[in-house]
Protein backbone atom coordinates (compact mmCIF):
# COMPACT_ATOMS: atom_id res chain seq x y z
CA UNK A 1 0.00 0.00 0.00
CA UNK A 2 2.88 2.55 0.85
CA UNK A 3 4.65 1.78 -2.06
CA UNK A 4 2.12 1.87 -4.31
CA UNK A 5 1.34 5.73 -2.48
CA UNK A 6 4.85 6.32 -3.20
CA UNK A 7 5.22 5.00 -6.48
CA UNK A 8 1.68 6.85 -7.13
CA UNK A 9 3.41 10.41 -5.83
CA UNK A 10 6.40 10.01 -7.57
CA UNK A 11 4.49 9.67 -11.02
CA UNK A 12 2.38 12.93 -10.34
CA UNK A 13 5.48 14.95 -9.65
CA UNK A 14 6.77 13.59 -12.85
CA UNK A 15 3.47 14.28 -14.66
CA UNK A 16 4.03 18.22 -13.12
CA UNK A 17 7.49 18.43 -13.93
CA UNK A 18 6.94 17.50 -17.62
CA UNK A 19 4.00 19.74 -17.73
CA UNK A 20 5.71 23.10 -16.19
CA UNK A 21 9.00 22.26 -19.08
CA UNK A 22 6.51 21.85 -21.79
CA UNK A 23 4.28 24.55 -20.60
CA UNK A 24 7.50 26.84 -20.52
CA UNK A 25 8.87 26.20 -23.54
CA UNK A 26 5.74 26.53 -25.19
CA UNK A 27 5.09 30.26 -23.81
CA UNK A 28 8.60 31.45 -24.25
CA UNK A 29 7.83 30.87 -27.90
CA UNK A 30 4.84 32.35 -27.87
CA UNK A 31 6.55 35.57 -25.96
CA UNK A 32 9.28 35.81 -28.50
CA UNK A 33 7.48 35.81 -31.44
CA UNK A 34 5.49 38.37 -29.89
CA UNK A 35 8.57 40.33 -28.37
CA UNK A 36 9.43 40.31 -32.14
CA UNK A 37 6.72 41.14 -33.74
CA UNK A 38 6.72 44.34 -31.17
CA UNK A 39 10.50 45.17 -32.09
CA UNK A 40 10.20 45.51 -35.75
CA UNK A 41 6.78 47.38 -35.95
CA UNK A 42 7.43 49.67 -33.21
CA UNK A 43 10.87 50.67 -35.14
CA UNK A 44 8.98 50.04 -38.36
CA UNK A 45 5.86 52.41 -38.03
CA UNK A 46 8.37 55.17 -36.60
CA UNK A 47 9.06 56.19 -40.28
CA UNK A 48 5.63 56.94 -40.32
CA UNK A 49 4.84 58.44 -36.98
CA UNK A 50 8.06 60.14 -35.79
CA UNK A 51 9.64 60.91 -39.38
CA UNK A 52 6.14 61.85 -40.73
CA UNK A 53 6.46 60.05 -43.98
CA UNK A 54 2.85 59.52 -45.14
CA UNK A 55 2.28 55.54 -46.47
CA UNK A 56 1.45 56.31 -49.27
CA UNK A 57 4.97 57.92 -50.12
CA UNK A 58 6.55 54.98 -48.67
CA UNK A 59 4.04 52.52 -50.90
CA UNK A 60 3.64 54.29 -53.60
CA UNK A 61 6.37 56.62 -54.29
CA UNK A 62 9.20 55.55 -56.84
CA UNK A 63 11.99 58.16 -55.14
CA UNK A 64 14.27 56.25 -52.93
CA UNK A 65 16.82 58.74 -51.96
CA UNK A 66 17.22 58.71 -48.03
CA UNK A 67 20.80 59.93 -48.13
CA UNK A 68 19.86 63.54 -49.12
CA UNK A 69 19.20 66.45 -46.88
CA UNK A 70 15.14 65.86 -47.70
CA UNK A 71 15.69 62.25 -47.39
CA UNK A 72 12.95 60.75 -49.90
CA UNK A 73 11.25 56.85 -49.06
CA UNK A 74 9.18 55.87 -51.98
CA UNK A 75 9.43 51.58 -51.93
CA UNK A 76 7.85 50.79 -54.98
CA UNK A 77 10.88 49.89 -57.12
CA UNK A 78 11.64 47.51 -53.95
CA UNK A 79 8.30 46.62 -53.79
CA UNK A 80 7.70 46.00 -57.17
CA UNK A 81 10.88 43.88 -57.31
CA UNK A 82 10.36 41.74 -54.79
CA UNK A 83 7.06 40.60 -56.50
CA UNK A 84 8.48 40.55 -60.13
CA UNK A 85 11.49 38.30 -58.87
CA UNK A 86 9.45 35.62 -57.17
CA UNK A 87 6.63 35.75 -59.15
CA UNK A 88 8.01 34.93 -62.39
CA UNK A 89 10.37 32.23 -60.59
CA UNK A 90 7.55 30.76 -59.26
CA UNK A 91 6.18 30.27 -62.47
CA UNK A 92 8.93 28.76 -64.10
CA UNK A 93 10.19 26.40 -60.89
CA UNK A 94 6.50 25.43 -59.87
CA UNK A 95 5.08 23.70 -63.30
CA UNK A 96 9.14 21.83 -63.40
CA UNK A 97 8.89 21.09 -59.52
CA UNK A 98 5.63 19.62 -59.16
CA UNK A 99 6.27 17.61 -63.19
CA UNK A 100 9.30 16.19 -61.26
CA UNK A 101 7.14 15.11 -57.96
CA UNK A 102 4.88 13.48 -60.63
CA UNK A 103 7.82 11.92 -62.26
CA UNK A 104 9.43 11.24 -58.70
CA UNK A 105 6.37 9.12 -57.01
CA UNK A 106 4.23 8.08 -59.93
CA UNK A 107 6.54 7.31 -63.09
CA UNK A 108 9.47 5.63 -62.09
CA UNK A 109 9.91 5.02 -58.20
CA UNK A 110 13.24 3.72 -58.82
CA UNK A 111 14.71 6.07 -60.51
CA UNK A 112 13.52 9.13 -58.14
CA UNK A 113 14.39 7.34 -55.41
CA UNK A 114 17.82 6.07 -55.81
CA UNK A 115 18.94 9.89 -58.24
CA UNK A 116 16.09 12.47 -57.64
CA UNK A 117 15.37 12.01 -54.52
CA UNK A 118 19.09 12.52 -52.79
CA UNK A 119 19.91 15.13 -56.09
CA UNK A 120 17.03 17.80 -54.36
CA UNK A 121 18.22 16.59 -50.39
CA UNK A 122 21.75 18.07 -52.09
CA UNK A 123 20.37 20.76 -53.63
CA UNK A 124 18.35 21.86 -50.43
CA UNK A 125 21.88 21.95 -48.14
CA UNK A 126 23.32 24.28 -50.48
CA UNK A 127 24.07 27.53 -48.80
CA UNK A 128 22.03 30.82 -50.96
CA UNK A 129 26.06 32.28 -50.80
CA UNK A 130 26.53 29.64 -53.36
CA UNK A 131 24.02 30.32 -55.58
CA UNK A 132 24.71 34.01 -55.40
CA UNK A 133 28.14 33.23 -56.35
CA UNK A 134 27.82 30.46 -59.14
CA UNK A 135 25.46 33.62 -60.64
CA UNK A 136 27.14 36.24 -60.64
CA UNK A 137 30.21 34.05 -61.50
CA UNK A 138 27.98 32.35 -64.85
CA UNK A 139 24.63 33.30 -65.15
CA UNK A 140 25.43 37.05 -65.00
CA UNK A 141 28.41 37.30 -67.50
CA UNK A 142 26.27 34.60 -69.95
CA UNK A 143 23.32 36.76 -69.49
CA UNK A 144 25.17 39.70 -70.45
CA UNK A 145 26.65 38.02 -73.50
CA UNK A 146 23.59 36.09 -75.15
CA UNK A 147 20.87 38.11 -74.12
CA UNK A 148 22.44 42.08 -74.41
CA UNK A 149 22.03 44.39 -71.52
CA UNK A 150 24.62 44.36 -68.39
CA UNK A 151 24.15 40.36 -67.22
CA UNK A 152 22.85 42.29 -63.94
CA UNK A 153 19.24 41.79 -64.30
CA UNK A 154 15.92 40.97 -63.32
CA UNK A 155 16.24 37.65 -65.35
CA UNK A 156 19.47 36.69 -63.37
CA UNK A 157 17.62 36.88 -60.44
CA UNK A 158 14.72 34.93 -61.87
CA UNK A 159 16.89 31.88 -62.79
CA UNK A 160 18.73 32.08 -59.52
CA UNK A 161 15.33 31.62 -57.60
CA UNK A 162 13.71 29.03 -59.75
CA UNK A 163 16.62 26.78 -59.16
CA UNK A 164 16.54 27.71 -55.05
CA UNK A 165 12.89 27.04 -54.67
CA UNK A 166 12.73 24.00 -57.00
CA UNK A 167 13.80 21.49 -54.27
CA UNK A 168 11.42 23.14 -52.00
CA UNK A 169 8.24 22.74 -54.06
CA UNK A 170 9.23 19.52 -55.50
CA UNK A 171 10.21 17.55 -52.13
CA UNK A 172 6.64 19.07 -50.81
CA UNK A 173 4.50 18.25 -53.45
CA UNK A 174 5.98 14.69 -53.20
CA UNK A 175 5.16 14.28 -50.01
CA UNK A 176 1.72 15.26 -50.65
CA UNK A 177 1.50 13.11 -53.72
CA UNK A 178 2.83 9.85 -51.84
CA UNK A 179 0.26 10.11 -48.99
CA UNK A 180 -2.75 9.94 -51.24
CA UNK A 181 -3.82 6.09 -50.15
CA UNK A 182 -3.25 3.47 -52.93
CA UNK A 183 -6.61 2.56 -53.04
CA UNK A 184 -7.90 5.93 -55.37
CA UNK A 185 -5.39 4.65 -57.71
CA UNK A 186 -6.38 1.19 -58.12
CA UNK A 187 -10.07 2.40 -58.26
CA UNK A 188 -9.07 4.50 -61.13
CA UNK A 189 -7.12 1.51 -63.32
CA UNK A 190 -10.18 -0.51 -62.17
CA UNK A 191 -12.51 1.68 -64.30
CA UNK A 192 -9.99 1.46 -67.02
CA UNK A 193 -8.25 5.04 -66.77
CA UNK A 194 -4.80 5.24 -67.81
CA UNK A 195 -1.69 6.45 -65.98
CA UNK A 196 -1.36 9.48 -67.39
CA UNK A 197 -5.38 10.13 -66.99
CA UNK A 198 -5.30 8.73 -63.50
CA UNK A 199 -2.38 11.39 -62.59
CA UNK A 200 -4.23 14.32 -64.58
CA UNK A 201 -7.74 13.31 -63.15
CA UNK A 202 -7.06 11.92 -60.38
CA UNK A 203 -3.85 12.28 -58.74
CA UNK A 204 -3.49 16.05 -58.85
CA UNK A 205 -6.78 17.08 -58.12
CA UNK A 206 -6.62 15.07 -55.30
CA UNK A 207 -2.96 16.42 -53.96
CA UNK A 208 -4.18 19.91 -55.10
CA UNK A 209 -4.26 21.63 -51.63
CA UNK A 210 -0.56 20.03 -50.52
CA UNK A 211 1.10 21.05 -54.12
CA UNK A 212 -0.62 24.59 -53.55
CA UNK A 213 1.04 24.44 -50.28
CA UNK A 214 4.29 23.55 -51.85
CA UNK A 215 3.95 26.81 -54.29
CA UNK A 216 3.34 28.92 -51.70
CA UNK A 217 6.17 27.99 -49.66
CA UNK A 218 8.37 28.32 -52.60
CA UNK A 219 6.82 31.80 -53.25
CA UNK A 220 7.36 32.80 -49.73
CA UNK A 221 11.09 31.61 -49.70
CA UNK A 222 11.67 33.64 -52.82
CA UNK A 223 9.98 36.80 -51.01
CA UNK A 224 12.77 36.51 -48.38
CA UNK A 225 15.46 35.27 -50.14
CA UNK A 226 18.36 38.35 -49.97
CA UNK A 227 21.99 37.14 -50.40
CA UNK A 228 21.64 35.52 -54.12
CA UNK A 229 19.57 37.22 -55.37
CA UNK A 230 21.06 40.84 -54.61
CA UNK A 231 24.20 39.42 -55.71
CA UNK A 232 23.14 39.09 -59.48
CA UNK A 233 20.27 41.92 -60.37
CA UNK A 234 22.17 45.15 -60.23
CA UNK A 235 20.63 46.86 -57.05
CA UNK A 236 19.93 49.69 -59.25
CA UNK A 237 16.82 51.49 -57.08
CA UNK A 238 14.25 51.87 -60.67
CA UNK A 239 11.12 49.60 -61.58
CA UNK A 240 12.79 47.39 -64.44
CA UNK A 241 11.72 47.70 -67.68
CA UNK A 242 12.47 44.73 -69.34
CA UNK A 243 13.50 41.19 -68.05
CA UNK A 244 17.15 42.15 -68.86
CA UNK A 245 17.76 45.33 -67.02
CA UNK A 246 18.92 45.31 -63.07
CA UNK A 247 16.53 46.28 -60.48
CA UNK A 248 16.37 45.87 -56.43
CA UNK A 249 14.05 44.18 -54.61
CA UNK A 250 13.11 44.46 -50.32
CA UNK A 251 15.61 42.39 -49.06
CA UNK A 252 18.37 43.26 -50.94
CA UNK A 253 18.17 47.19 -50.31
CA UNK A 254 18.13 45.95 -46.50
CA UNK A 255 21.13 43.92 -46.72
CA UNK A 256 22.76 46.81 -48.15
CA UNK A 257 22.57 49.36 -46.07
CA UNK A 258 21.48 48.42 -42.68
CA UNK A 259 24.73 47.91 -41.23
CA UNK A 260 26.14 51.49 -42.45
CA UNK A 261 23.00 53.58 -41.26
CA UNK A 262 22.55 54.91 -37.80
CA UNK A 263 19.63 53.80 -35.48
CA UNK A 264 17.12 56.57 -35.03
CA UNK A 265 17.52 58.09 -38.47
CA UNK A 266 14.86 58.09 -41.16
CA UNK A 267 17.18 56.02 -43.28
CA UNK A 268 17.38 53.47 -40.80
CA UNK A 269 13.44 53.60 -39.75
CA UNK A 270 12.86 53.01 -43.47
CA UNK A 271 14.86 49.81 -43.57
CA UNK A 272 12.65 48.94 -40.63
CA UNK A 273 9.22 49.58 -42.26
CA UNK A 274 10.67 47.72 -45.24
CA UNK A 275 11.44 44.61 -42.68
CA UNK A 276 7.93 45.51 -41.11
CA UNK A 277 6.60 44.72 -44.54
CA UNK A 278 8.47 41.76 -45.39
CA UNK A 279 7.01 40.11 -41.68
CA UNK A 280 3.47 41.08 -43.07
CA UNK A 281 3.70 39.30 -46.04
CA UNK A 282 5.41 36.35 -44.75
CA UNK A 283 2.34 36.20 -42.57
CA UNK A 284 -0.03 36.51 -45.34
CA UNK A 285 1.62 33.71 -47.31
CA UNK A 286 1.30 31.93 -44.01
CA UNK A 287 -2.21 32.12 -43.65
CA UNK A 288 -2.74 31.33 -47.44
CA UNK A 289 -1.09 27.77 -46.59
CA UNK A 290 -3.40 27.08 -43.44
CA UNK A 291 -6.24 28.28 -45.54
CA UNK A 292 -5.32 26.39 -48.74
CA UNK A 293 -4.44 23.19 -46.53
CA UNK A 294 -7.53 23.38 -44.31
CA UNK A 295 -10.08 23.75 -47.60
CA UNK A 296 -8.94 21.12 -49.47
CA UNK A 297 -7.84 18.33 -47.35
CA UNK A 298 -8.62 14.80 -49.20
CA UNK A 299 -10.66 12.71 -47.21
CA UNK B 1 -10.77 22.35 -12.05
CA UNK B 2 -7.20 21.75 -12.40
CA UNK B 3 -7.41 22.73 -16.05
CA UNK B 4 -9.02 25.05 -15.24
CA UNK B 5 -6.72 26.67 -12.30
CA UNK B 6 -3.84 25.32 -14.82
CA UNK B 7 -5.13 27.99 -17.50
CA UNK B 8 -5.43 30.65 -15.34
CA UNK B 9 -2.13 30.50 -13.99
CA UNK B 10 -0.81 30.08 -17.28
CA UNK B 11 -2.45 33.15 -18.90
CA UNK B 12 -1.23 35.41 -15.33
CA UNK B 13 2.80 34.18 -16.32
CA UNK B 14 1.66 35.42 -20.24
CA UNK B 15 1.03 38.45 -19.11
CA UNK B 16 3.85 38.95 -16.79
CA UNK B 17 6.26 37.53 -18.95
CA UNK B 18 5.32 39.75 -22.15
CA UNK B 19 4.66 42.85 -19.88
CA UNK B 20 8.20 42.78 -18.75
CA UNK B 21 9.35 42.04 -22.16
CA UNK B 22 7.54 45.03 -23.24
CA UNK B 23 9.04 47.16 -20.56
CA UNK B 24 12.76 46.04 -21.48
CA UNK B 25 11.98 46.79 -25.19
CA UNK B 26 10.33 50.04 -24.47
CA UNK B 27 13.15 51.94 -22.24
CA UNK B 28 16.29 52.77 -23.30
CA UNK B 29 19.32 50.91 -23.21
CA UNK B 30 21.40 51.96 -19.92
CA UNK B 31 24.04 54.22 -20.35
CA UNK B 32 26.95 52.00 -18.50
CA UNK B 33 29.92 54.32 -18.50
CA UNK B 34 32.09 51.68 -18.82
CA UNK B 35 30.46 48.86 -20.36
CA UNK B 36 32.75 45.73 -20.76
CA UNK B 37 36.42 46.92 -19.95
CA UNK B 38 37.59 46.53 -16.88
CA UNK B 39 40.41 48.77 -16.32
CA UNK B 40 43.90 47.88 -15.83
CA UNK B 41 45.31 46.90 -12.09
CA UNK B 42 48.53 48.72 -11.04
CA UNK B 43 51.07 45.99 -11.07
CA UNK B 44 51.78 47.19 -14.71
CA UNK B 45 50.00 43.82 -16.59
CA UNK B 46 46.99 44.60 -18.15
CA UNK B 47 44.35 42.84 -18.03
CA UNK B 48 40.34 43.07 -19.02
CA UNK B 49 37.92 42.90 -22.28
CA UNK B 50 37.59 45.69 -24.62
CA UNK B 51 34.61 45.04 -27.28
CA UNK B 52 34.57 46.85 -31.03
CA UNK B 53 32.62 46.65 -33.40
CA UNK B 54 31.99 49.04 -36.56
CA UNK B 55 33.16 49.26 -40.26
CA UNK B 56 34.36 46.26 -42.07
CA UNK B 57 37.04 47.74 -44.35
CA UNK B 58 38.92 48.45 -40.89
CA UNK B 59 38.13 44.68 -39.35
CA UNK B 60 41.15 43.21 -40.53
CA UNK B 61 43.57 45.52 -39.38
CA UNK B 62 42.28 45.91 -35.61
CA UNK B 63 41.25 42.11 -35.75
CA UNK B 64 45.72 41.61 -36.42
CA UNK B 65 46.30 44.53 -33.93
CA UNK B 66 44.20 42.46 -31.52
CA UNK B 67 46.08 39.39 -32.17
CA UNK B 68 49.38 41.21 -31.83
CA UNK B 69 48.41 42.77 -28.16
CA UNK B 70 46.73 39.62 -27.01
CA UNK B 71 50.08 37.92 -27.38
CA UNK B 72 51.52 40.61 -25.09
CA UNK B 73 49.35 41.29 -22.80
CA UNK B 74 47.64 37.62 -21.97
CA UNK B 75 45.33 38.43 -19.70
CA UNK B 76 43.17 40.87 -22.08
CA UNK B 77 40.74 39.78 -23.80
CA UNK B 78 39.90 41.79 -27.15
CA UNK B 79 36.34 41.10 -29.32
CA UNK B 80 36.65 42.52 -32.77
CA UNK B 81 32.99 42.87 -35.16
CA UNK B 82 32.30 43.90 -38.18
CA UNK B 83 28.39 45.29 -38.42
CA UNK B 84 29.15 48.54 -40.57
CA UNK B 85 30.37 52.03 -39.83
CA UNK B 86 26.60 52.56 -39.15
CA UNK B 87 26.93 50.08 -36.43
CA UNK B 88 29.80 50.94 -34.57
CA UNK B 89 28.80 54.38 -34.00
CA UNK B 90 25.57 53.69 -32.61
CA UNK B 91 26.40 51.08 -30.71
CA UNK B 92 29.34 52.97 -29.20
CA UNK B 93 27.08 55.90 -28.41
CA UNK B 94 25.03 53.55 -26.46
CA UNK B 95 27.56 52.65 -24.38
CA UNK B 96 27.02 48.85 -25.60
CA UNK B 97 30.96 48.31 -26.48
CA UNK B 98 33.71 50.04 -26.32
CA UNK B 99 35.27 51.02 -29.45
CA UNK B 100 33.23 52.28 -32.64
CA UNK B 101 35.25 51.72 -35.95
CA UNK B 102 34.10 53.94 -38.83
CA UNK B 103 35.18 54.85 -42.23
CA UNK B 104 34.17 58.64 -41.62
CA UNK B 105 33.52 60.98 -39.05
CA UNK B 106 30.72 60.56 -36.64
CA UNK B 107 29.36 64.26 -37.40
CA UNK B 108 28.45 62.54 -40.77
CA UNK B 109 26.01 60.27 -39.18
CA UNK B 110 25.34 60.92 -35.74
CA UNK B 111 23.36 63.82 -34.70
CA UNK B 112 25.38 66.89 -33.85
CA UNK B 113 24.73 66.22 -29.52
CA UNK B 114 25.85 62.16 -29.68
CA UNK B 115 28.33 62.74 -32.06
CA UNK B 116 30.04 65.37 -29.16
CA UNK B 117 30.10 62.70 -26.65
CA UNK B 118 32.16 60.75 -28.66
CA UNK B 119 36.15 60.91 -29.46
CA UNK B 120 37.89 60.17 -32.06
CA UNK B 121 41.07 58.62 -32.77
CA UNK B 122 42.48 58.58 -36.21
CA UNK B 123 44.55 55.51 -36.72
CA UNK B 124 45.12 54.98 -40.47
CA UNK B 125 44.24 56.95 -44.00
CA UNK B 126 43.36 54.51 -46.87
CA UNK B 127 43.72 55.48 -50.39
CA UNK B 128 41.17 54.96 -53.12
CA UNK B 129 41.52 54.42 -56.81
CA UNK B 130 39.49 54.84 -59.41
CA UNK B 131 38.88 51.72 -61.54
CA UNK B 132 37.77 50.79 -64.80
CA UNK B 133 37.27 47.57 -66.82
CA UNK B 134 40.54 46.56 -68.71
CA UNK B 135 39.28 46.96 -71.86
CA UNK B 136 38.80 50.73 -71.38
CA UNK B 137 42.34 52.50 -72.81
CA UNK B 138 41.80 55.24 -70.77
CA UNK B 139 44.77 55.93 -68.65
CA UNK B 140 43.95 59.34 -66.58
CA UNK B 141 40.40 61.41 -65.99
CA UNK B 142 40.33 64.48 -64.00
CA UNK B 143 38.07 65.35 -61.16
CA UNK B 144 35.26 67.33 -63.94
CA UNK B 145 35.66 64.20 -66.08
CA UNK B 146 34.70 62.16 -62.89
CA UNK B 147 31.83 64.34 -62.20
CA UNK B 148 30.45 64.48 -65.50
CA UNK B 149 30.76 60.51 -65.79
CA UNK B 150 28.58 60.05 -62.41
CA UNK B 151 26.48 62.66 -62.74
CA UNK B 152 25.39 60.88 -65.94
CA UNK B 153 26.17 64.06 -68.38
CA UNK B 154 28.93 61.99 -70.21
CA UNK B 155 27.65 58.04 -70.87
CA UNK B 156 29.95 56.82 -73.57
CA UNK B 157 34.12 56.35 -72.76
CA UNK B 158 34.74 57.75 -76.60
CA UNK B 159 33.80 61.21 -75.00
CA UNK B 160 36.54 60.95 -73.01
CA UNK B 161 39.38 59.89 -75.22
CA UNK B 162 38.46 56.00 -74.61
CA UNK B 163 36.84 53.20 -76.96
CA UNK B 164 33.12 53.39 -78.47
CA UNK B 165 31.60 52.11 -75.44
CA UNK B 166 28.43 52.88 -72.88
CA UNK B 167 29.73 53.69 -69.57
CA UNK B 168 28.54 51.12 -66.55
CA UNK B 169 28.54 52.54 -63.22
CA UNK B 170 29.07 51.12 -60.18
CA UNK B 171 28.39 52.44 -56.88
CA UNK B 172 28.55 51.03 -53.81
CA UNK B 173 25.63 50.98 -51.32
CA UNK B 174 24.78 54.79 -50.24
CA UNK B 175 25.31 54.16 -47.11
CA UNK B 176 28.75 53.04 -47.44
CA UNK B 177 31.87 55.43 -46.20
CA UNK B 178 33.68 54.29 -49.33
CA UNK B 179 31.14 55.73 -51.56
CA UNK B 180 30.67 58.95 -49.03
CA UNK B 181 34.39 59.55 -49.04
CA UNK B 182 34.24 59.32 -53.15
CA UNK B 183 31.40 61.97 -52.85
CA UNK B 184 32.71 64.21 -50.88
CA UNK B 185 36.48 64.52 -52.60
CA UNK B 186 35.81 63.92 -56.08
CA UNK B 187 31.71 65.07 -56.67
CA UNK B 188 32.76 67.87 -53.98
CA UNK B 189 28.91 66.48 -53.09
CA UNK B 190 27.02 67.32 -56.29
CA UNK B 191 24.71 64.12 -56.32
CA UNK B 192 24.71 61.24 -58.77
CA UNK B 193 22.17 60.97 -60.95
CA UNK B 194 19.19 58.58 -59.57
CA UNK B 195 18.95 55.07 -60.66
CA UNK B 196 21.89 55.46 -62.99
CA UNK B 197 24.36 52.98 -61.24
CA UNK B 198 24.54 49.80 -60.26
CA UNK B 199 25.32 48.69 -56.73
CA UNK B 200 27.33 46.61 -55.11
CA UNK B 201 27.50 45.73 -51.58
CA UNK B 202 31.01 45.11 -50.87
CA UNK B 203 34.30 45.73 -52.37
CA UNK B 204 35.34 42.30 -53.47
CA UNK B 205 32.01 42.06 -55.35
CA UNK B 206 32.68 45.84 -56.74
CA UNK B 207 36.02 44.34 -58.17
CA UNK B 208 34.56 41.13 -60.07
CA UNK B 209 31.63 43.55 -61.55
CA UNK B 210 34.00 45.64 -63.07
CA UNK B 211 36.48 42.79 -63.99
CA UNK B 212 33.90 41.38 -65.54
CA UNK B 213 31.55 43.92 -66.94
CA UNK B 214 32.33 46.24 -70.08
CA UNK B 215 32.59 49.42 -69.80
CA UNK B 216 32.59 49.52 -66.28
CA UNK B 217 33.76 51.91 -63.87
CA UNK B 218 33.82 52.26 -60.45
CA UNK B 219 36.19 53.27 -57.39
CA UNK B 220 38.17 50.62 -54.36
CA UNK B 221 39.77 51.01 -51.43
CA UNK B 222 43.59 50.69 -52.59
CA UNK B 223 44.07 47.26 -51.09
CA UNK B 224 41.51 45.99 -53.03
CA UNK B 225 42.98 46.89 -56.46
CA UNK B 226 45.15 44.40 -58.08
CA UNK B 227 45.25 43.35 -61.78
CA UNK B 228 42.09 41.93 -62.59
CA UNK B 229 40.86 45.78 -62.48
CA UNK B 230 42.57 49.16 -64.03
CA UNK B 231 43.88 51.76 -61.55
CA UNK B 232 43.35 55.30 -63.28
CA UNK B 233 45.28 58.12 -62.36
CA UNK B 234 43.80 61.33 -61.10
CA UNK B 235 44.41 64.43 -62.10
CA UNK B 236 47.26 62.80 -63.84
CA UNK B 237 48.48 61.58 -60.42
CA UNK B 238 48.76 57.69 -59.80
CA UNK B 239 47.09 56.40 -56.94
CA UNK B 240 49.75 55.39 -54.69
CA UNK B 241 50.29 55.01 -51.06
CA UNK B 242 53.63 57.11 -51.25
CA UNK B 243 51.74 59.48 -53.36
CA UNK B 244 49.08 59.99 -50.58
CA UNK B 245 51.87 60.79 -48.00
CA UNK B 246 53.31 63.61 -49.93
CA UNK B 247 49.89 65.27 -50.36
CA UNK B 248 49.96 65.04 -53.87
CA UNK B 249 46.73 62.60 -54.26
CA UNK B 250 43.54 63.50 -53.05
CA UNK B 251 41.46 60.71 -52.72
CA UNK B 252 41.91 58.93 -49.13
CA UNK B 253 39.67 59.29 -45.59
CA UNK B 254 40.82 58.48 -41.87
CA UNK B 255 39.53 55.45 -40.31
CA UNK B 256 38.57 56.17 -37.01
CA UNK B 257 38.08 54.87 -33.87
CA UNK B 258 35.77 55.93 -31.60
CA UNK B 259 35.01 55.98 -27.75
CA UNK B 260 32.85 57.60 -25.48
CA UNK B 261 34.63 59.96 -23.46
CA UNK B 262 38.58 59.95 -23.12
CA UNK B 263 39.35 56.60 -22.86
CA UNK B 264 40.64 54.45 -20.07
CA UNK B 265 42.60 51.49 -18.61
CA UNK B 266 43.20 48.45 -21.10
CA UNK B 267 40.86 50.55 -24.03
CA UNK B 268 43.79 53.41 -23.80
CA UNK B 269 46.39 50.97 -24.01
CA UNK B 270 45.01 49.26 -26.82
CA UNK B 271 44.53 52.52 -28.94
CA UNK B 272 47.69 53.61 -27.90
CA UNK B 273 49.05 50.36 -29.30
CA UNK B 274 47.46 51.32 -32.41
CA UNK B 275 49.58 54.49 -32.53
CA UNK B 276 52.83 52.19 -31.78
CA UNK B 277 55.49 51.98 -34.88
CA UNK B 278 54.43 48.10 -34.11
CA UNK B 279 51.20 48.30 -36.15
CA UNK B 280 51.62 51.68 -37.88
CA UNK B 281 55.37 50.81 -39.61
CA UNK B 282 54.38 47.12 -39.88
CA UNK B 283 51.10 46.27 -39.57
CA UNK B 284 48.92 49.20 -41.54
CA UNK B 285 51.55 49.32 -44.69
CA UNK B 286 51.19 45.12 -44.87
CA UNK B 287 47.61 45.55 -45.09
CA UNK B 288 47.22 48.30 -47.61
CA UNK B 289 46.36 50.94 -45.70
CA UNK B 290 48.40 54.37 -44.90
CA UNK B 291 50.38 55.09 -41.75
CA UNK B 292 49.05 58.05 -39.61
CA UNK B 293 52.29 59.27 -38.63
Amino acid sequence: MTIDRKYEMARKRQDMAGKVIVFTSAILLIILVISLFYFVASKGLSTFVKDRISLKEFLLSTVWSPDRDIPAVGALPFILGSIFVSVFAIMISGPLGVSSAIFMVEISKKLGQKILQPAIEIFVGIPSVVYGWLGLSVLVPFIGKHFGGLGFSLLAGILVLTIMTLPTITSVSADAIRSLPIEIREASYALGATRWQTIRHVIIPAAKSGILTAIVLGLARAFGEALAVQMVIGNRPVIPKSFLEPMSTITSIITMDMGNTVMGSVWNDALWSLALLLLLISFTFIIIIRLVGRRGMYK
Amino acid sequence: MLNNRLAKIIIVVLLLASFFTFAACGSKQPQSQNPSSSSSNTSGTLSGNVTIAGSTALQPLVEQAAKLFMEKYSNVSITVQGGGSGTGLTQVAQGAIDIGNSDIFAEEKLDANTAKSLVDHQVAKVGFAVVVNKDITVDNLTQQQLVDIFTGKITNWKDVGGPDTKIVIINRPASSGTRATFKKVVLKGQEEAAGLALTEDSSGAVKKAVADTKGAISYLALSYVDNTVKALKYEGVEPTAQNIIDGKYPIWSYEHMYTKGEPTGVVKAFLDFMMSDEVQKNLIPKLGFIPIK
